[in-house]
């Protein structure tokens, strides 16, 4: 490991002030993160230990939605009973992830900013666009069957892992950011996270000293919740796909509709766009179908990752199928 | 005092069944599990030493070539470094098992990406690691092989591994049903728990090493050849190891390297492989093409039987994975080949993992019996059964002891699997389709030259050998052995492993320790008997010893008593003969598996699984039994998840890590049956056992495979069965 520095801020302006010093990062569980310091993949100078602030807890929000602290734990979560009550997919999600001593220190915000498990972001000795800008993607032409299929560029085709993540951006949950002037902004999922394009290294669109806070979930919408995830073993392994599913039906129509995946794109994939094929039609195998046409359009598999485009198909059908079973 | 046995002729005396202490067999639990789970046992990296510093390795980012110029001063310089060590005498490979000599050396010619080519040692691991990162080592890049099956590449074809007997193409011509297919199984790597590490200390001109390996007579050899030096001046201790399944059979670069770093700063010094240069440095399975052709009259008895394997090795070295050893002489057919190919390609050495050759020999011949149950219609054990031959169909020697029918119509029977609908897709739970596979289990048997001093004193019994304990139970099995053939309690014995100053065996690996040292503690014991028949003055036939007493006749005398303070040490050994030669020995047995495919994902879940075995004498029901569910548990991995994947631009391993090889979690091993059969096997060992260790893999991985066909009717030829493999045809 190389040298670096540890500081453990005891307040919020602080904590900000610290980390956007240059070479810093901040440190919640360090599930991630020491392992990728051992490795020397990321090498910060400086350590800025959030642990003891005061983030570690749910409350409900005037809207009716959940405030989750971001030092809340990944097992405190799954077991919030107001998430197994509203947010029944965020607990599924959470659950399917890693394993019971990982959930146990791993946190809300740093569970967002995990780093991808592409082979060859781990492998120092390979060029990797991500971890040294313009050196170049090993994993195109290489072994790809973890990789993206939707949203990848020819810089880097790396996917995002997090489960959590993907039933956050169904339940259109936002990002609380605090910055270095003490500010807070609040970012929807959906446009916290930044595609590869030619800066694959830039993840998110937090700034120098941005400190994640909570994420907020807004009151829960009815209708069936449903995290689907299929890998390669029954735990602790990554997507290969995962569709969260978060749709009402009224009177035989589909009302509210909200569909992200897993372990197909560099970020949790939602298609709002494509969503509208589905609201107000009742449901059926061949909207269903054309709905995975639409979300499949721009798919593109990269020779051993080729069949998550068939499985993503008859996983996100097959979801649809479960959750709108009781209308049909 | 020495007792002797060549085992020259069968043995057919049980004289294990006939003691009166009643331990033998028991499923006792393992004496060192207590030291184990309260993390007491001490494994090779927890040595207390004085003035301890560390190594750690640099790795090859080539394939092929050769090193140029290592820049030193940078990293001498860094805080804590004491060297950087390039010595000719690093290890390139790790040794075989059972060489007995160095393995190649040399570290400036690079053969494969994650080949050693220096060392950095520091006064701290930290400080080590991160030096080792900054180590800039200039290579020369020559062109490498990496594709394993290129028609461009020459094969070899080893003498004496071809097999060739009657017409098989005409068999196949003639036959009223045929399989001719290709298969494909992947590397895998060993994957212990405990990732391979040494401590090395001298002292003088000798050298202490406290290390995790399978075999101390063979690493005591091949370390002092390595570091050229008198064997005599080294010793290896290893009483506890985390796991082998062969990737610590032979000495590896963690004890090499060490032993030259200590050397070269005059302190002891640590090196542990890290769990990345566990799987690119220690030895790996090969992958392999195999083409299996069986020919089959209307009854489905065979006629024809064709295995035919290409398997990669570096080139130089001499073991290449024995696919076919059991299809030798595990079904009778008139007409048969066998073909062993190697081809030389650029990738981590490929060494012993978990039963080489049967593993995936046994699994491939399995699956395509399966295909031919399917396409002549006859059951799957039915078929089998059909084709149990009465002698070697090779060189027409007697079997030891088979019992391959006993257990596939036992296992049967325990599955109900007279339940099975034969036709694919018969069986469905909402999404998921069920289905029941089964195949063959077999796993050749030997016998190697073993040693060990037994000792009764006035306290109880001493048993000590270099042999090792790698989580098998060695420690308790002699223990249960000397206990019965002595009448000692257990509670009263002490069994002492893993020390090169011990008398030599042969490890643990091919499944032999158990029966191989086990044979020469109850060689030694017999000899105790014959001395406490002796002091007594009756025949030792006569005599009978339980709970610490003699009983002869009307006659009991406490054994201490007997003993005073004079104990008896006899030194046992073990050699194998005639029986060796004489007849075929292997082990048999039948594994059932239930599963479900999802028919939307295809994703694969084991739901039960049974395996049946015939071992010989079971010498401890518990940890036999251990071994078969580990054995069982690695082949739902062979068959579903592991793989080492190469990068194909430079032979890689690109899932060098537990995250990503994906060996089975508990949610992937459902309820596992193991039931072993009443056995002996009086020509294997004069106490009837053979070995288990690795049966439990031999095959298993196939009747998952052909439980998969059955769900879902796709047959998956190539290892391991992934859902993206079944989705196509899905």
């Amino acid at each position: 490991m190389r040298p670096f520095d540890y500081v453990r801020p005891s307040g919020m302006p602080e904590a900000t002030r610290e980390a956007s010093r240059a070479g810093s990062a901040f440190i919640a569980g360090g599930t991630n993160l020491l392992d990728l310091m051992k490795l020397e993949v990321m090498a910060p100078d400086r350590l800025v230990d959030i642990n003891r602030l005061d983030m570690g807890e749910c409350s409900a929000t005037p809207a009716g939605g959940l405030r989750i602290g971001a030092l809340v734990t990944n097992s405190d979560l799954a077991a919030d009973e107001h998430v197994r009550r509203d947010y029944p997919l965020l607990s599924r999600a959470l659950l399917a992830g890693a394993s019971g001593q990982l959930r146990n220190k791993a946190t809300t915000g740093g569970n967002l900013l995990q780093r991808t498990r592409c082979y060859y972001f781990y492998d120092t000795s390979a060029p990797c666009n991500k971890r040294e800008p313009g050196s170049g993607c090993s994993a195109i032409g290489g072994a790809t069957r973890l990789h993206a299929i939707l949203g990848a560029s020819e810089h880097c085709i790396a996917t995002h892992p997090s489960d959590m993540a993907v039933a956050m951006q169904a339940l259109d949950a936002a990002v609380e950011i605090e910055n270095v002037e003490g500010q807070t902004r609040s970012v929807p999922l959906s446009d916290f996270y930044r595609l590869p394009g030619d800066t694959p290294q830039v993840e998110t669109v937090l700034g120098s000293g941005d400190l994640i806070t909570a994420v907020v979930l807004p009151a829960p919408v009815k209708g069936s919740q449903i995290y689907r995830k299929v890998r390669d073993r029954a735990s602790y392994a990554f997507a290969l796909v995962s569709v969260a599913a978060v749709v009402g039906v009224e009177d035989g129509t589909i009302g509210s509709v909200a569909l992200a995946f897993g372990g197909v794109a560099p970020r949790p994939w939602r298609d709002h766009e494509a969503e509208r094929i589905l609201a107000g039609e009742r449901p059926s195998d061949e909207l269903f179908a054309r709905f995975a046409d639409e979300i499949l359009r721009e798919a593109r598999g990269q020779g051993g990752n080729d069949f998550k485009i068939p499985l993503l198909r008859r996983t996100l059908i097959a979801t649809l199928q479960s959750a709108t079973d009781e209308s049909r | 005092m020495t007792a002797y046995l060549k085992m020259d002729e069968p043995d057919r005396r049980n004289r294990l069944d006939s003691m009166a202490q009643g331990v033998i067999g028991q499923p006792l639990d393992r004496m060192e599990g207590p030291l184990k789970v309260s993390g007491t046992a001490r494994y090779a990296h927890e040595w207390p030493v004085e003035r301890l510093c560390h190594a750690v390795l640099v790795r090859s980012t080539i394939a092929r070539g050769h090193v140029v110029r290592i820049d030193r001063s940078p990293v001498e310089a860094m805080d804590g470094v004491l060297a950087v060590i390039d010595d000719d005498r690093l290890l390139r490979n790790p040794a075989q098992g059972t060489a007995g000599k160095a393995p190649v050396q040399g570290p400036r010619e690079i053969f494969y990406v994650g080949q050693p080519l220096a060392l950095v040692v520091a006064e701290s691991f930290e400080q080590a690691r991160h030096a080792a990162t900054q180590l800039r080592i200039e290579t020369m890049a020559t062109e490498a092989v990496l594709d394993p099956e290129s028609e461009s590449t020459d094969r070899e074809r080893p003498e004496g591994k071809q097999t060739s007997q009657g017409d098989l193409d005409r068999a196949m011509a003639e036959a009223s049903h045929s399989i001719d297919a290709v298969y494909h199984t992947p590397g895998h790597s060993s994957a212990a728990m405990e990732p391979h590490a040494a401590i090395a200390q001298w002292d003088g001109d000798d050298l202490t090493v406290h290390a995790s390996c399978q075999m101390l007579k063979y690493n005591q050899e091949e370390l002092a050849d390595a570091l050229g030096i008198d064997a005599g001046r080294v010793r290896i201790v290893s009483p506890y190891v985390g796991g082998g399944f062969g990737s610590k059979l032979g000495i590896a670069h963690d004890a090499v390297a060490a032993a030259i770093a200590a050397r070269a700063v005059g302190r002891p010094v640590a090196l542990a492989l890290s769990r990345r240069q566990v799987f690119e440095t220690t030895m790996r399975r090969s992958e392999s093409r195999q083409r299996i052709r069986l020919a089959a009259d209307a009854d489905g008895l065979l006629t024809g039987l064709g295995h035919e394997a290409l398997v990669s090795q570096l080139p130089g070295e001499t073991f290449s994975e024995p696919v076919a050893q059991a299809t030798h002489f595990l079904y009778a057919a008139e007409n048969r080949e066998i073909i062993h190919e190697i081809v030389r390609l650029n990738r981590t050495c490929a060494g012993s993992v978990r039963a080489p050759g049967e593993a995936i020999g046994m699994t491939v011949l399995e699956t395509a019996m399966d295909e031919l149950a399917v396409k002549a219609g006859i059951d799957p054990v039915a078929l089998r059964k059909r084709n149990i031959p009465d002698k070697d169909p090779e060189d027409q020697r007697p079997f030891s002891s088979h019992m391959l029918d006993q257990a596939l119509d036992r296992g049967a029977e325990l599955f109900d699997w007279q339940r099975r609908r034969p036709e694919p897709r018969s069986t469905r739970r909402g999404e998921w389709l069920i289905g029941l596979g089964m195949s063959s289990a077999a796993r050749v048997n030997s016998l190697m030259q073993a040693e060990s001093r037994v000792t009764l004193g006035g306290e109880g019994v001493r048993i000590e050998t270099d042999m090792t304990d790698i989580g098998t139970g060695t420690y308790t099995v002699l223990a249960q052995i000397a206990g019965e053939m002595l009448g000692v309690p257990m509670d009263r014995i002490t069994t002492v492993l893993g020390d090169t100053d011990l008398p030599p065996g042969p490890g643990s690996g091919g499944s032999w320790g158990a029966s191989s040292t086990g044979s020469a503690v109850y060689v030694a014991c017999e000899e105790i008997r014959a001395r406490i028949a002796r002091k007594l003055g009756c025949r030792a036939e006569d005599l009978t010893l339980k709970d610490g007493h003699a009983i002869t006749g009307n006659r009991s005398t406490a054994l201490g008593e007997l003993i005073g303070d004079a104990p008896i040490s006899v030194r046992g050994v073990v050699e194998p003969g005639g029986t060796s030669k004489k007849v075929r020995q292997s082990t048999y047995g039948a594994f059932f598996a239930e599963v479900a495919v999802n028919d939307v994902t295809a994703e694969v879940r084991v739901r039960r699984m049974l395996g049946v075995f015939a071992a010989g004498r079971i010498l401890n029901a518990k940890t036999a039994r251990s071994q078969c569910l580990g054995g069982m548990t690695f082949g739902i991995g062979m068959a579903l998840t592991e793989e080492l994947i190469h990068d194909p631009r430079d032979g890689s391993i690109v899932n060098r890590d537990l995250a990503e090889y994906h060996l089975p979690v508990n949610a992937d091993v459902p309820q596992l049956e193991v039931e072993l059969l009443e056995e002996r096997d009086p020509w294997a060992s004069p106490i009837q056992a053979k070995g288990i260790g690795e049966l439990g893999i031999s095959g298993a991985a196939a009747c998952i495979n052909n439980a998969v066909f059955n769900a879902c009717g796709v047959r998956v030829r190539s290892y391991p069965v992934t859902l993206d493999k079944i989705l196509a045809e899905l």
